[in-house]
């Protein structure tokens, strides 16, 4: 029955496929040839297994690494997801405050990252950043290059900053399309604040709230640029994630095979905890639907 | 000029959207589409359009298959429940727009544009913006665009569902004298019976992805072929009640016989159903209404000349539509009156058995 | 429960009104009994939501006062005012189950679990959702939503009054007839006082003891349906109830006959002389075609509507319709119209003219 179906168009998509393949596919296949072998340069290789996997498993320096990762992913998605939303809730709806505020919160997000990374470098230092300067001034013992801690806070400040508009837009959005009766509705029934929030509110944000999580989580999980630029992956390796470690070890030690393992192995972490976090989402809507 | 459909059906995850349906739409006809939510009737257009393939069936446009052509390249308009126009454009461009995509002269265009915006009462308001306008006035628009490119199928999706009921009265009594100047097949879906029998031409009444019955409009109101069809193309909801023949009597409800005259003669002896609609139940006997039916009231409803009864018989909820203002008690107990003439009788698989004689020598 | 009162009323959704035209809600005066089932009806913005709105609290008037029994709530908030409303759209809490629905606004008031139960399963009872009590309201359809809505604007056995607003526009045309019978019914056991907007005179006749009509802001009547069909008092009432609606001639009128385009046609009562552009109005149901006399009458088109036919035409050179009972056919003889002499209204300024005696 598909006979008079136009079975050309299929020849427009080729191009498509000829770009992605360049892209990500080939990339990606050199650098797991990359894992498996070992190499001197000269492009000379020599099949290694599963050695550089098994290395990377058990290495302590990823090990810490992946911890830190781990916390740092959990402390800003804890932070910039409900203050999004109370940001979201309390835009104003309409009129020349509410486009106002959107401009002013889609800034943060148009700057490139290592911009943003520069802007908290100096904003920060003790000598010269009105930041880092005014805490001095105040007698806090501030410095992100010597503590650690200092380091945590200005990356984990700079993160809030850069990305909770995201979240705020995309709830706020969210927020738009629940119709005015229902408002009006709760007030009747004279459901408080939270009942509101719980029961109107979060369900009509549910859908972007999730892609929200998953957007903040992965990126999150893959930061490089912005803490790179800041502090360097220090003091120490007290910074230095799991993306800042991976470079070191592929481009400062030039350990190719290690880092190809590695990297395969973050691919498909990520990949996985994608999965099985809006899988349980979508699952957990499905249910409540029955 | 037709468009035929042939076994047409359209099956999505194992869920049956829409049934083998046979249908073929003449040249210059008034088509419509009735049934309730979800029962099939956009999905059906969507299919006609060429918006969606048919799993199974083929489409044919003046004789030519025309399945899985690309709704592009059909001749074909469709309007809809909301009003879709440009929102930036005059309606002067906005009627004008199909035209010029199609690449047509601008003394060609401002012709064509004149014409339709002439026939649709437009013509006042060419140089206004769609939302300068009130909504009956949008959806005359948008049946404009609809109508300059000389479609030869335009289909319409519940077009006045979202206008007041006045408004709603008033294009209604238009688009049957728009319908006959432009030519084309048209295509109107609708859940309201009472449009269907103002637009008149031809209707196919609708129940769950299926066609039940396709004919002129009066035809299929006043001889439905199943008591799907009569539910369907009733409002007031058709009233129902069993019924037994047995040898010449025809045994009502509770008891109420009734001689098995006429088409009713003719039946095997057995249980049927017996429909009758709301406005043949009367409150007393003018002339011929000669079963008497004990019911007891629930509430009423004055419409100002008219009044609904809502009325239990047994265990059936039945509706009754009486001349004049009666308040009366609810619990009361009522006699109302049925003339044999008017009953439907149905078999035990809901197809028709008998008509109502009146039907037949309407 | 209390009697709602509407003291010199009027608003304005421009901050400085200059003229009558800037009132959404011209000036009124009115009292809606306690118990009663009232219908607000009038076209798209003709300001029966906005009049909805302030009886809500939802919108402060810009004038006059709204007073419950014999309190001012003017200025109140709407969770103070104790009133229900049924939404256009259904309003549902898509993740609470239909049980939690219908409880909720007992449970924010605090009330005991035990007859917040019994009540709820009344309720649920009432309306028909007994089946569905303990599932998630999302993804019900749309009457069943509207239903719920509806008995959560009825579980509060002490609200003061309950507001419609147009709450059968998304239901199809079978399910509204039970959706229509069970408020009838509801009003019936409660008598809790019934405000219903609509622009669907099918609505609002069935449902109502007494519909206001409004137009372009204004009241222009009250009354029974019974009222707005046999005696409009203004020539909007005629054209928007009935379908079609009343049939309005250009007339001269002298005491108790009305020359239409040279015609005489006899009225049921006496006018005396009528000043202004005068019209007399006569409804599709009372003109009856014949082959000889009344005004002469062509026939433009016959449409047949199932239960009667509608002969569209003119009388006179105006437009009229008339209406046959199912199965009278239509032939060429009928060529004149007789209109019923006791049911024809007149009009002057579009206003009613009482009659005399004749």
């Amino acid at each position: 029955m598909d006979k008079t179906l136009n079975n050309k168009a299929w020849f427009l998509v080729l191009p498509v496929l000829v770009v992605v393949a360049f892209s990500a596919v080939i990339p990606l296949m050199t650098v797991v040839n990359y894992s498996v072998n070992d190499t001197f340069g000269n492009n000379d290789f020599f099949w290694a297994g599963l050695e550089w996997f098994e290395e990377a498993v058990t290495s302590d320096r990823i090990h810490a690494a992946l911890g830190r990762q781990i916390l740092f992913s959990a402390i800003i998605l804890a932070i910039e997801v409900p203050l999004g939303i109370y940001i979201a809730l309390n835009m104003p709806k309409q009129g020349f405050w509410s486009s106002l505020c959107l401009v002013l919160m889609a800034l943060p997000l148009l700057i490139p990252f290592n911009v943003v990374g520069t802007i908290w470098q100096i904003f920060g230092r003790v000598d010269i950043g009105l930041l880092g300067h005014t805490l001095a001034a105040l007698g806090l013992d501030y410095n992100y290059v010597r503590d650690p801690f200092a380091a945590w806070a200005t990356i984990i400040v700079m993160d809030v900053w850069h990305w909770t508009s995201l979240v705020a837009l995309l709830c706020y959005a969210g927020l738009q399309s629940i119709p005015n009766a229902f408002y009006q509705a709760a007030r009747i029934d004279q459901a408080s604040r939270w009942k509101v929030f719980r029961y109107i509110e979060l369900p009509k944000m549910q859908g972007v709230l999730l892609i929200a999580v998953l957007l903040r989580f992965m990126d999150s999980f893959m930061i490089y640029t912005e803490p790179f630029v800041v502090t360097g992956g220090g003091p120490g390796n007290s910074t230095t994630f799991l993306s800042i470690d991976l470079v070191k070890q592929a481009v400062g030690q030039f350990d190719l095979g290690p880092a190809a393992a590695f990297s395969i192995m973050y691919f498909l972490v990520i990949l996985l905890v994608s999965w099985v976090f809006y899988t349980v989402m979508t699952n957990l809507d499905k249910a409540e639907g029955q | 000029m037709a468009l035929e459909l042939k076994g047409v059906a359209r099956v999505i995850k194992g869920q049956d959207h829409i049934r083998p349906t046979d249908l073929r739409l003449e040249k210059g006809t008034m088509n419509v589409l009735l049934g309730p939510t979800l029962s099939g009737k956009t999905s059906l257009m969507r299919l006609m359009a060429g918006l969606d393939v048919p799993t199974a069936g083929r489409i044919f446009w003046n004789g030519q298959d025309v399945t899985g052509m690309r709704v592009q390249d059909r001749k074909v308009a469709m309007v809809y429940q909301q009003f879709i126009n440009y929102p930036a454009l005059t309606v002067y461009e906005n009627i004008a727009s199909p035209l010029r995509l199609a690449g047509l002269s601008a003394a060609e265009i401002d012709r064509a544009v004149r014409g339709t915006a002439e026939m649709l009462k437009l013509t006042p308001m060419l140089t206004r913006k769609p939302l300068e306008l009130s909504g009956g006035q949008q959806q005359r628009c948008a049946l404009a665009r609809a109508l300059v490119k000389g479609a030869g199928l335009v289909l319409l999706d519940e077009p006045l569902a979202n206008l007041d009921y006045k408004l709603r009265e008033e294009l209604r009594a238009e688009i049957p004298r728009i319908f006959e100047e432009s030519g084309a097949i048209f295509v109107y879906a609708t859940t309201e019976p009472e449009e269907a029998l103002l637009l008149g031409g031809n209707t196919a009444t609708l129940w769950e992805g299926r066609v039940t019955q396709f004919g002129p409009t009066p035809t299929v109101y006043r001889q439905p072929v199943d008591a799907t069809t009569a539910r369907v193309f009733s409002d007031p909801p058709m009233n129902f009640m069993p019924c037994v023949k047995q040898g010449h009597r025809l045994t009502f409800g509770q008891g109420v016989n009734a001689p098995a005259d006429g088409a009713f003669a003719a039946l095997p002896d057995g249980q049927y159903l017996a429909g009758f609609r709301a406005n043949h139940l009367h409150l007393n006997t003018h002339s011929g209404q000669t079963i008497e039916l004990k019911c007891r009231l629930g509430v009423t409803e004055i419409t100002g000349a008219e009044t609904f009864l809502h009325l239990y018989h047994g265990t059936d909820k039945w509706v009754a539509l009486v001349e004049g203002i009666h308040d009366l008690p609810p619990g009361a107990e009522v006699s109302l009156w049925l003339n044999p003439a008017h009953v439907y009788l149905f078999d035990a698989s809901g197809r028709l058995a008998a008509p109502a004689s009146y039907a037949s020598a309407a | 429960m209390a009697q709602i009162t509407l003291k010199n009323l009027a608003h304005s959704y421009v901050a400085n009104p200059s003229g009558d035209k800037d009132y959404a809600l011209k000036e009124l005066n009115h009292v809606w009994q306690d118990g009663g089932a009232y219908a607000l009806l009038g076209a798209s913005g003709c300001g029966k939501t906005t009049l909805l709105n302030i009886i809500s609290g939802l919108l402060r008037p810009s004038h006059g006062q709204v007073l419950f029994g014999d309190r001012d709530v003017t200025q109140a908030e709407t969770a103070e005012r104790n009133i229900a409303q049924v939404f256009q759209f259904p309003v549902v809490y898509d993740t609470m189950t239909v049980r939690d629905n219908l409880a909720f606004p007992l449970r924010n008031r605090g009330m005991e679990a035990s007859y917040i139960k019994a009540r709820v399963d009344q309720i649920a009872a009432m309306i028909g959702v007994e089946a569905m009590l303990d599932r998630k309201a999302r993804g019900l359809t749309a009457d069943a939503k509207q239903k719920i809505s509806l008995g959560r604007g009825m579980v509060r056995e002490d609200v003061n009054a309950i507001l419609f607003d147009e709450p059968l526009t998304v239901i199809d045309p079978l399910m509204k007839w039970e959706l229509r019978t069970q408020l009838k019914q509801l009003h019936r056991e409660f008598r809790h006082t019934m405000i219903y907007v609509t622009h669907d005179q099918t609505e609002a006749l069935t449902f109502a003891d007494k519909v206001v009509v409004m137009h372009e802001g204004r009241v222009v009547q009250m009354g029974t349906p019974e009222e707005l069909f046999e005696t409009p008092a203004h020539t909007f009432v005629g054209y928007f109830i009935g379908s079609p609606g009343m049939n309005l001639l250009n007339a001269e009128v002298r005491g108790t006959k009305a020359i239409v385009n040279g015609a005489e046609v006899a009225l049921g009562a006496d006018y005396g002389m009528v000043s202004g552009r005068t019209q007399i109005g006569i409804r599709p149901d009372y003109a009856v075609l014949n082959a000889g006399s009344g005004l002469p009458f062509s026939v433009t088109r016959v449409e047949d509507v199932g239960r009667h036919r509608i002969v569209r035409g003119q009388a006179a050179g105006q437009p009229m319709n008339v209406i046959l009972p199912e199965g009278t056919p239509v032939s060429a003889e009928m060529t004149h119209v007789t209109l019923t002499p006791d049911r024809i209204n007149v009009y002057a300024d579009d206003w009613r003219v009482q009659g005399g005696t004749a």
